[in-house]
């Protein structure tokens, strides 16, 4: 009995530290819609900033506890400070244009962090009176984790009382349910977003800063807590603070009983608990449906029209140089040049169903995933060759999406999203545990192309032919009247659904082609470098492709490519410098500001219409 | 607007500039390619990269390579496998190296190890420790400088079945090198002593551990010894929740590699007490070779020498040795110089075996104690890596005919 009761004293000392951070990044999607991937970045410096500070202060309790709130402060300082600096010029930008912005925050903090406070990992002192461990029925329970297990709820009651007994938290509480409403009362809307982000960055700072008696502060903290704070925030309904603190438990709880049963299970417990939440219910625990946002996302967008000539001559002297780069290029050039092909299928794969479909895909990964593992298996197992593989690949990553996309696409906007990266954690969990068929984290060996192919020259070619080929059949399906009706379907679902058409089959369908394509490209990517690991399935492989397709510009066809294109040829020169993440993510912040409808978006609106075939005049 | 298009414009340019910039070629160098996690994991690596270009400072001082210098192109692979084995194209076809060297994680090492096969280029996996480099996916072009897996679980089981503990619980990190780490222990602890009986064993997410809830777990089975593969922030935490917890009270715990500096070094006065480690104890050792590597060190870094110091010194000894002995940059040459090949390093004499790649260096073991407020290893001995490696024949069974 003790043991059981010690266990969940455990389960909800954790489930303290998840809800402080999902608390923050609830609030902040709530009201301003950012998918906010800094988020576990501004938790990673609270705790160096505590770390720092507590060694300056008084050593004692007051100098402890005063430690974790200057560090919470500081954080909120500098998340609003972002905001304020950042955020704010790209609020018009298409929708989720502001995670890239966020994602170049990731990679700045990270190398400042590493230039501040060094590679090594630092371990805080405990926390003054509370550095024991007290008996409870017997068992040892740190005093700590009994500080933490009320410090959770104290926070959520005082979140509570800043939302309902303030006309602060009223006026957040409007903009979460109708953020364009309260601006046309005139509430100061920079103000109040401004503030969000202050209070929200504080809270994840205090996750951070109340982390240093349990656990060492690394530079890994951010992307170890992002995830987990994602999947806590969603499961309890994004905006809604209790939900958080509820699926905070459920998560801490399920683990700490988990392990005893199965102690693998802590990989994958809390995206499979996150499906099957999402399954039942698409908005969360207590979320609400997403208020339909009224063009609140700047400019409605244009719709797409068929190249002109002056494109397609374009088009096609790209296509020419390709064709005779290996002429006039060395080896390395064809290997990195065929890398950024089989890059731009991928983010053109997932632009169809983002840009043209309307849904956001956090797990993309997956298809791309399974291609390459559907061929690198059929290799393996089977003694196939690489024309089987390189045929297996798409099939292996449409039966994916098929099976994945039937749950997907009965949900919308950023439920549908995170029910895409759950998808993708659980094939990865079974790639990294399923060690006697996958190789699990030693992945696969030796997938080397067919003797025929073997040269960089001919394989360069196939290359070039399936990734152009498969580029240019995505386009063509968006201009058939398939493609018509999903962007009829992503603009005005219910004019779709009251013209009798079958949106849900149209977008399952969408996503396998999607998935297919994106094996497409993994089958033709695991080839070139004759090894496959679980990465290529996990979150910052699904993140890449989502800034391909966003950097490039999500409104327009050529966006992923140039997307993929500026991305990779950007990483591949940039990592050869040292603190190479700095200049990385200020580049990319760099772009945000000066083009937040992407890099091609951008281009095209430079050009004259006649060769865009853009109408001139605005939308609106 | 102008200026915005200007400023994009220019961006283009200088990117696709950089692309295709190639540095001028020189007669007088030798040049070698370096990959690894520089970013992922600096902790680890940034020790290591100070550890290869101190060697390479003293290698040029005295001379160089039979006259000629040793550059060593570095790069970053981000811990990614798939950036490793594009990296290691264009070193090789495009910056053109001698031999690639490096890598920390396994599925990188293991990645470049394929690269190295296909491609026909030397590799010398300094870091990784998979047993696979260099058994069951060994192969002609690559070599391994670091004690692997097996060796250091072989030379901690040696110790552990002096011990009466007979039943073992494990705790190792969820991936592959946390899976060998504990396979390894138990086969060799088994075969020394048959009575053992291992009861529980947690396999937290690696960097993910939740702590409290993992010691309840190992403390509920009571067990009389814990082995543990956890590293970093897992490893810190474990020890903590593990202390408060009572955990370690009148058990044997023994720890792989929790005695390097990495490991023990953050963890301050609550490094643990009594552990059987492996590790590296630089500040006792005072062999004359051993101390000037860290005076040298000391010197140019103001700091202490890491695990990773030695072994990146050591890789860049081993790189030199090699081209020293083949007289040539052809990879034919430098294979079969490499086999066999032996050279003394500041932990003593290293020999490449020619039968399965790995190298002979060797590891300390000893017990964990804390000193003025540090952790350090005491009572430890030197363990030659010859001395923990299988049999030969069970070495060809296990790894492909080339």
């Amino acid at each position: 009995m003790g043991f059981y009761v010690a266990q969940f004293l455990t389960g909800l000392a954790s489930a303290a530290s998840l809800f402080l951070v999902a608390s923050g990044l609830s609030i902040i999607f709530g009201v301003t819609r950012i998918v906010n991937f800094a988020h576990g970045s501004f938790f990673m410096l609270g705790a160096y900033l505590a770390y720092t500070i507590v060694q300056v202060l008084p050593h004692g309790i007051l100098g402890f506890w005063g430690s974790v709130v200057a560090a919470a402060l500081i954080v909120g300082v500098i998340g609003a400070a972002i905001e304020v600096l950042l955020l704010r010029r790209i609020y018009h930008a298409p929708e989720l244009f502001q995670l890239v912005a966020t994602f170049g925050v990731v990679l700045v903090i990270q190398d400042v962090t590493l230039w501040i406070w060094g590679a090594e990992d630092l371990v805080g002192p405990r926390a003054p009176g509370l550095d024991g461990a007290v008996r409870i029925l017997g068992e040892p329970i740190p005093e700590y984790d009994l500080a933490l297990i009320v410090i959770g709820p104290a926070v959520l009651a005082g979140i509570w009382l800043l939302f309902n007994r303030t006309r602060w938290g009223t006026l957040v509480r409007a903009a979460t349910q109708d953020r364009e409403m309260v601006g046309a009362l005139g509430v100061n809307q920079s103000w109040l977003f401004t503030s969000v982000f202050f209070v929200g960055s504080a809270l994840a700072g205090l996750g951070g800063a109340i982390q240093i008696p349990r656990e060492a502060v690394s530079l890994l903290m951010d992307l170890n807590v992002i995830a987990d704070a994602f999947v806590v925030t969603v499961i309890g309904g994004m905006g809604s603070v209790a939900g958080a603190f509820l699926a905070a438990v459920l998560i801490g709880e399920l683990n700490a009983f988990g392990i005893l049963v199965f102690p693998q299970i802590t990989i994958v417990l809390a995206f499979l608990v996150m499906a099957v939440v999402l399954i039942v219910r698409p908005w969360g625990l207590l979320g609400r449906p997403e208020a339909p946002q009224r063009g609140a996302a700047g400019p409605l967008e244009a719709p797409l029209r068929a190249a002109t000539g002056p494109a397609m001559a374009f088009a096609a002297t790209v296509l020419a140089l390709l064709a005779v780069l290996p002429w006039i290029a060395d080896e390395f050039t064809l290997v990195l040049v065929g890398d950024i092909l089989v890059f731009a299928l991928f983010a053109a794969s997932l632009h169809f169903i983002m840009g043209t479909g309307g849904m956001v895909s956090f797990g993309h990964a997956a298809y791309f995933g399974l291609g390459a593992y559907g061929a690198a298996l059929v290799v393996k197992h089977l003694g196939a060759g690489m024309e089987l593989g390189l045929l297996m690949a798409p099939v292996a990553a449409g039966i994916g999406a098929l099976v994945f996309g039937w749950f997907c696409v009965r949900l919308s906007g950023v439920y549908l999203a995170m029910l895409t990266l759950a998808a993708a954690q659980i094939v990865w969990s079974i790639a990294f545990q399923w060690q006697d068929v996958t190789g699990g984290d030693d992945g696969l060996l030796g997938i080397w192309p067919a003797a025929w192919a073997g040269s960089k020259t001919v394989y360069y070619y196939l290359v070039l032919v399936l990734s152009a080929g498969g580029i240019y059949t995505l386009r063509r399906i968006v201009h058939a009247p398939f493609g018509y009706t999903l962007r009829a379907g992503r603009d005005s679902s219910l004019r779709v659904d009251a013209i009798g058409i079958d949106l849900r089959g149209h977008q399952w369908m969408a996503f396998t082609i999607a998935g297919v394509f994106a094996g497409l490209a993994g089958g033709l990517y695991v080839f070139s470098k004759g090894s496959i690991f679980p990465d290529t399935l996990a979150i910052p492989h699904s993140v890449d492709a989502l800034i391909m397709v966003l950097l490039g510009g999500v409104q327009t066809l050529a966006g992923p490519v140039v997307g993929a294109v500026s991305f990779t040829l950007l990483e591949d020169w940039i990592t050869r410098f040292d603190y190479w993440r700095i200049i990385f993510g200020a580049i990319i912040l760099a772009i945000c500001i000066l083009a937040p409808e992407g890099i091609a978006g951008f281009a095209l609106r430079l050009l004259p219409g006649r060769l865009t075939g853009r109408v001139e005049e605005s939308a609106r | 607007m102008m200026i915005r298009r200007q400023m994009l414009a220019t961006l283009g340019a200088a990117v696709l500039a950089a692309a295709w910039w190639t540095p001028a070629p020189a007669a007088d160098v030798i040049k070698v390619g370096e990959i690894n996690s520089y970013t992922r994991l600096p902790a680890f690596t940034e020790p290591y990269k100070k550890g290869w270009e101190l060697a390479v400072d003293e290698i040029n001082a005295s001379g160089g390579i039979g006259g000629k210098t040793l550059v060593v192109i570095s790069r970053d692979d981000g811990g990614k496998p798939g950036n490793a084995v594009k990296i290691a194209e264009e070193l090789v076809s495009k910056d053109g190296v001698a031999l690639l060297a490096g890598t920390f994680f396994s599925n990188i090492g293991l990645a470049v190890t394929d690269f190295a096969k296909q491609n026909k280029t030397l590799f010398i996996a300094s870091e990784p420790l998979s047993d696979a480099l260099v058994w069951a996916k060994g192969n002609r072009y690559t070599f391994r400088l670091r004690p692997s897996t097996y060796m250091q679980a072989s030379m901690l089981a040696a110790e552990a079945a002096k011990l009466p503990a007979k039943k073992w619980a494990t705790i190792a990190p969820n991936y592959a090198y946390g899976k060998d780490a504990v396979a390894a222990f138990k086969k060799a602890l088994t075969k020394l002593k048959p009575d053992v009986e291992f009861i529980e064993e947690q396999w937290p997410a690696l960097f993910k551990i939740d702590a409290g809830a993992t010691v309840r777990a190992l403390e509920a089975a009571k067990p009389e010894g814990i082995y543990n593969a956890t590293f970093g922030g897992d490893l810190a935490k474990f020890v903590r929740e593990g202390s408060l917890r009572g955990l370690f009270d009148g058990r044997t715990v023994v720890s792989f590699l929790s005695g390097e500096p990495e490991y023990l070094d953050p963890l301050k006065a609550e490094a643990p007490k009594g552990w059987l480690v492996t590790g590296y104890p630089w500040y006792d050792i005072g062999t004359a070779a051993h101390e000037t590597f860290v005076k040298a060190y000391q010197a140019k870094y103001g700091e202490s020498p890491k695990t990773g110091s030695l072994v990146g010194y050591n890789t860049m000894l081993a790189v030199a040795a090699v081209l020293n002995k083949a007289g040539s940059t052809d990879t034919e040459d430098l294979v079969t110089a490499m086999e066999g090949l032996s050279f003394d390093s500041p932990s003593g004499p290293i020999t490449f075996r020619a039968i399965d790649h790995q190298s002979t260096m060797g590891a300390w073991v000893g017990r964990t104690a804390v000193r003025d407020g540090k952790g350090v290893m005491v009572d430890w001995f030197f363990a030659d890596g010859a001395n923990y490696l299988p049999s030969d024949d069970e070495v060809m069974k296990m790894r492909p005919a080339n």
